[in-house]
């Protein structure tokens, strides 16, 4: 049984290790839904001064022809412009490369973005696509079969789980 | 050629008879006594009944034999156990000429199965303006004459068309319909035409016809029978008139007893009918008049109509149903509802459509002419394309199980069909 | 012939016919659907990429420049390629039968059809006849349904108003040849709205509208009093001739929408018509410009739920 990482801790650690980099000009854009929690963590933690952008990658992901529209479809909202900015793209988990893929292309259709970093919580193996992030909160061994999630609870703490699932 | 049925249930709606025994034909008669018979059918397990008579049948000759011809409906309507069968004038040109009832007749006649009795054209073709020569028409064979489905608008051409009608005491078969108010309606004008936004005919539009009709009737004295009852308030009207003693007929459709505005469903052109199906109260009242006698007898309207013509939006459909095959089945199914006995049953569509016709046949007794079918009650067949004989496929009842398969269909002591 | 033919084996939304039969949770979900759409209207990009290499067929029986547009601007958004069929003027006028000329376009590798067409059912017709993988959006038939139509006024109605429990909504006009007016009057009894009123003469409210859930006023001035939400119908010129009503003047009088009728709604009433107005018939310019009127936004609305609609119809599964 993987002993999974507490989730609370690696997001402490995120911030400390963000701190460095973040400019006054930096811009964060948290990929709903994990990783939109994780980025109204990190942007409170960092104090960052431009507001949060939130992406919903719904209109965007690569199997649509077979799955059908998503569940629940949230509006993406990016308050600022992306034109020419260095955004640092949050995530949860990183797995086959897919969503970020599918982010990376809804970010372009909104601007030219001069650079973006992507930061997940946690990373495990199964890159489909070559994406990598910048920063990785840690590396997950997931057994096959499974998927690593993370769950808020009603109190908003933050927590990785492992669930049946591809 | 003298033929012997043996051992059938024998039911005689216009005597009560219902007993099992034998039938014995000979000269195209029923006769008394049994000599030696050229042929015996064994009827064991089948009903013998008079064959049966349908009082509207469209054979679709002349002018519409891409639809149906007269060898396909006439074969369809022996297989139907129908032996004598009415045709409506709306052919095309319509039946108002005495040249194209004759060409009917013989055509009929010569094919040798059901008889055909041909219903003339009221007015000229159809259109409710001029008078036809009705007398020419009835010596070329017209028992009655009609309107089809074409109303009269003109109120005083309807007047003239009965005091001629009954100068000669020519029976007239009307549809109740006022032209006007069911002009450009094909629904019943209620809930269901409303949710699917269907013009809709109220059922008003058959009372107001009638008791205009009534009003003809007894200035007139014309002998009148109204074709395809539609609604309960008409059903009430109807009893009163009779009650009063007024000399009409009148039937009811097939498809009436048992379907009501409810099965058009997402817009099955199938159930594109006129009269339209009104509410499940209309059909309960009409299953109910034709149980105790306010309405004299069950017809099939049979109307072909190919399959393009109903692979339309509802309002562009043809309207219609193919009738002749299922008119048994159906008239058992209304019969079983409505807890009747089978003689009870069979009378509407034999003894009583024969009386409206003022025919011989439709009755077993010696003299009678020998014409009757022999069906199983009980045996189950789905109506499929291939089931039916008629070119018209076009029923509501596609695809679904009835009751009551023809095996045997004599006509004048012949055996016209067999299955 | 019982079986909804708007929903496969899965209960999702296969084809999008009327609203009559959709579950109030399909509902639902295509308002929020569309309510995602919006954030996609806003930006400077308006498009995304779903919907690349579908064929979106306008076939379009009825003339409707604006109907049409607003499809086509929708499935452009999804980057669907649309082909615009104004049959008035082709195959069909020579005779083909709407089915024949919809087997042509499915020969063509149609994904979707939306289809206008003069006679109710012709949607489901369509519907019975199409490809597995092809869908059918009703976008009007005869005087049966506007689902889309429907669709938007219902968004439109839980953008200002939030909830649907508790709302009077009255309806004015032409119900009777109004398939508007149905696809709104099944949306808002299913989604729980407890008053729905429509209001017109005698002539122009149909026989059955009791049936479906409504309250009829005869009088505008009993109908409006109260009403959170106002729909005005179009009054067509074919109603003066038809014996239906005697001139656009004494309409307007007792129901056409002006200042001091509007009055007798509640103060934050809203005014919808799904278009195109007839000035001074039924709605006086005053109110269809005024402070009350929702009408410009209903039209923006529409393309965020004719998108929602498409996505969902054709998303795989």
């Amino acid at each position: 049984m993987t002993k999974l990482p507490d989730a609370e801790r690696l997001c402490q650690q995120l911030a400390r290790e963000l701190k460095a980099q973040v400019k006054p000009s930096t811009a964060m854009i948290g990929i709903h839904t994990g990783g939109a929690w994780l980025a109204e963590r990190l942007h409170a933690a960092l104090g960052l001064q431009e507001p949060l952008g939130l992406l919903d990658i719904a209109f965007y992901r690569d199997d649509y022809a077979k799955q059908g529209l998503a569940k629940d479809p949230k509006r993406s909202k990016i308050p600022f412009d992306v034109e020419g900015r260095d955004l640092l793209l949050v995530d949860d988990v990183l797995h086959t490369g897919r969503t970020v893929r599918a982010a990376i292309n809804e970010l372009f259709d909104y601007g030219r973005p001069a650079s973006i970093a992507l930061v997940v919580l946690a990373e495990r193996d199964g890159r489909q696509l070559p994406v990598c992030a910048q920063r990785a909160g840690a590396k997950v061994d997931v057994p096959a079969g499974m998927r690593l999630r993370l769950k808020r609870d009603a109190q908003g703490r933050l927590s990785l789980e492992l669930e049946r699932g591809a | 050629m003298k033929l012997l049925i043996r051992n059938g249930r024998v039911v005689d709606p216009k005597s009560g008879r219902d007993a099992v025994g034998d039938v014995f034909v000979a000269d195209g008669r029923i006769a008394a006594a049994a000599g030696t018979p050229d042929r015996t059918i064994d009827a064991k397990g089948l009903v013998v009944a008079p064959g049966f008579i349908d009082l509207a049948a469209r054979l679709r000759e002349p002018g519409y034999e891409y639809k149906a011809t007269l060898e396909s409906e006439m074969d369809a309507a022996v297989a139907g156990g129908v032996t004598s069968l009415a045709c409506p004038p709306d052919t095309d040109p319509p039946l108002d000429e005495p040249g194209l009832v004759d060409m009917l007749r013989r055509r009929a006649k010569a094919l040798s199965r059901a008889r055909v009795y041909p219903v003339g054209a009221l007015t000229v073709k159809l259109a409710g303006k001029q008078l036809t020569e009705m007398a020419e028409l009835a010596e070329s064979g017209c028992v009655a004459f009609s309107q089809a489905n074409v109303p009269v608008g003109d109120t005083q051409v309807l007047w003239r068309a009965l005091q001629y009608a009954a100068t000669f005491g020519f029976p007239v078969w009307l549809r109740a319909e006022d032209a006007w108010l069911a002009k450009g309606g094909v629904a019943h004008d209620g809930e269901v035409a409303t949710r699917l936004g269907l013009a809709g005919i109220p059922a008003f539009a058959e009372t107001i016809a009638l008791a205009q009709l009534f009003e003809l009737v007894r200035a007139t004295g014309a002998r009148v029978h109204i074709c395809r009852m539609s609604s309960a308030a008409g059903v009430a009207l109807l009893r009163r008139a009779r009650h009063e003693g007024l000399p009409l007929t009148c039937d009811v459709g097939i498809h009436h007893l048992h379907l009501s505005d409810m099965d058009l469903g997402f817009f099955d052109s199938h159930c594109r009918l006129e009269p339209p199906l009104r509410s499940q109260r209309d059909r309960e009242a009409l299953a109910a008049g034709l149980a105790d006698g306010t309405i004299d007898c069950a017809v099939s309207d049979h109307t072909p109509v190919d399959e393009d013509q109903k692979l339309l939006p509802f309002a562009e459909a043809e309207p219609g149903a193919t009738g002749l095959e299922l008119l048994l089945p159906l008239t058992l199914k209304w019969g079983m509802e409505r807890k009747l006995t089978l003689a009870q049953t069979l009378a509407r569509i034999t003894s009583e459509p024969a009386r409206v016709l003022g025919v011989a046949s439709g009755r077993i007794e010696p003299g009678a002419p020998g014409d009757l079918v022999l069906f199983d009650p009980n045996a189950a067949w789905r109506v499929t394309s291939a089931a039916l004989k008629s070119q018209g496929k076009n029923s509501p009842f596609l695809g679904m199980e009835l009751a009551g398969r023809v095996r045997a269909t004599i006509v004048a002591g012949n055996v016209v069909h067999e299955a | 012939m019982a079986r909804n033919p708007q929903l496969n084996g899965n209960g999702e939304l296969q084809h999008l016919l009327s609203i009559e039969g959709l579950p109030r949770e399909i509902l639902l979900k295509i308002l929020d659907t569309a309510e995602s759409f919006v954030g996609v209207t806003e930006r400077d990009i308006k498009k995304v990429p779903l919907l690349r290499g579908k064929s979106v067929f306008n076939l379009f029986f009825e003339g409707s420049t604006r109907t049409r547009t607003t499809f086509e601007i929708a499935a452009k958004r999804l980057s669907a390629d649309v082909i615009n069929l104004n049959v008035a003027v082709s195959s069909t006028s020579k005779g083909e039968s709407l089915l024949d000329t919809v087997a042509n376009l499915s020969a063509m590798q149609a994904d979707i059809f939306v289809v206008r067409h003069g006679s109710s059912g012709a949607a489901h017709l369509v519907a019975r006849h199409v490809k597995p993988h092809e869908h059918v959006i009703n976008a009007g038939d005869g005087r049966h349904a506007h689902p889309t139509q429907g669709l938007l006024d219902l968004y439109t109605i839980r953008h200002y108003k939030k909830e649907f429990g508790g709302l009077t909504v009255a309806i004015v006009g032409d119900v009777l040849h109004s398939r508007v007016a149905r696809s709104l009057i099944h949306g808002l009894t299913t989604l729980g709205v407890p008053e729905v009123r429509v209001i017109g003469p005698q002539t122009l409210i149909p026989a059955g509208a009791a049936a479906l859930g409504v309250r009829v006023f005869h009088s505008m001035r009993e109908g409006l009093a109260g009403a959170d939400v106002v729909v005005m119908l179009r009054l067509q010129n074919e109603r003066m001739s038809g014996a239906l009503l005697p001139s656009a003047q004494e309409f307007n009088k007792h129901y056409g929408l002006t200042a001091d009728k509007l009055a007798l709604a509640k103060p934050d009433a809203i005014v919808m018509h799904p278009g195109p107005m007839n000035r001074g018939v039924e709605i006086d310019s005053s109110v269809a410009d005024g402070p009350h009127s929702v009408i410009l936004p209903q039209v923006t609305f529409g393309i965020s739920v004719r998108m929602a609609v498409m996505s969902m119809i054709a998303g795989g599964g």
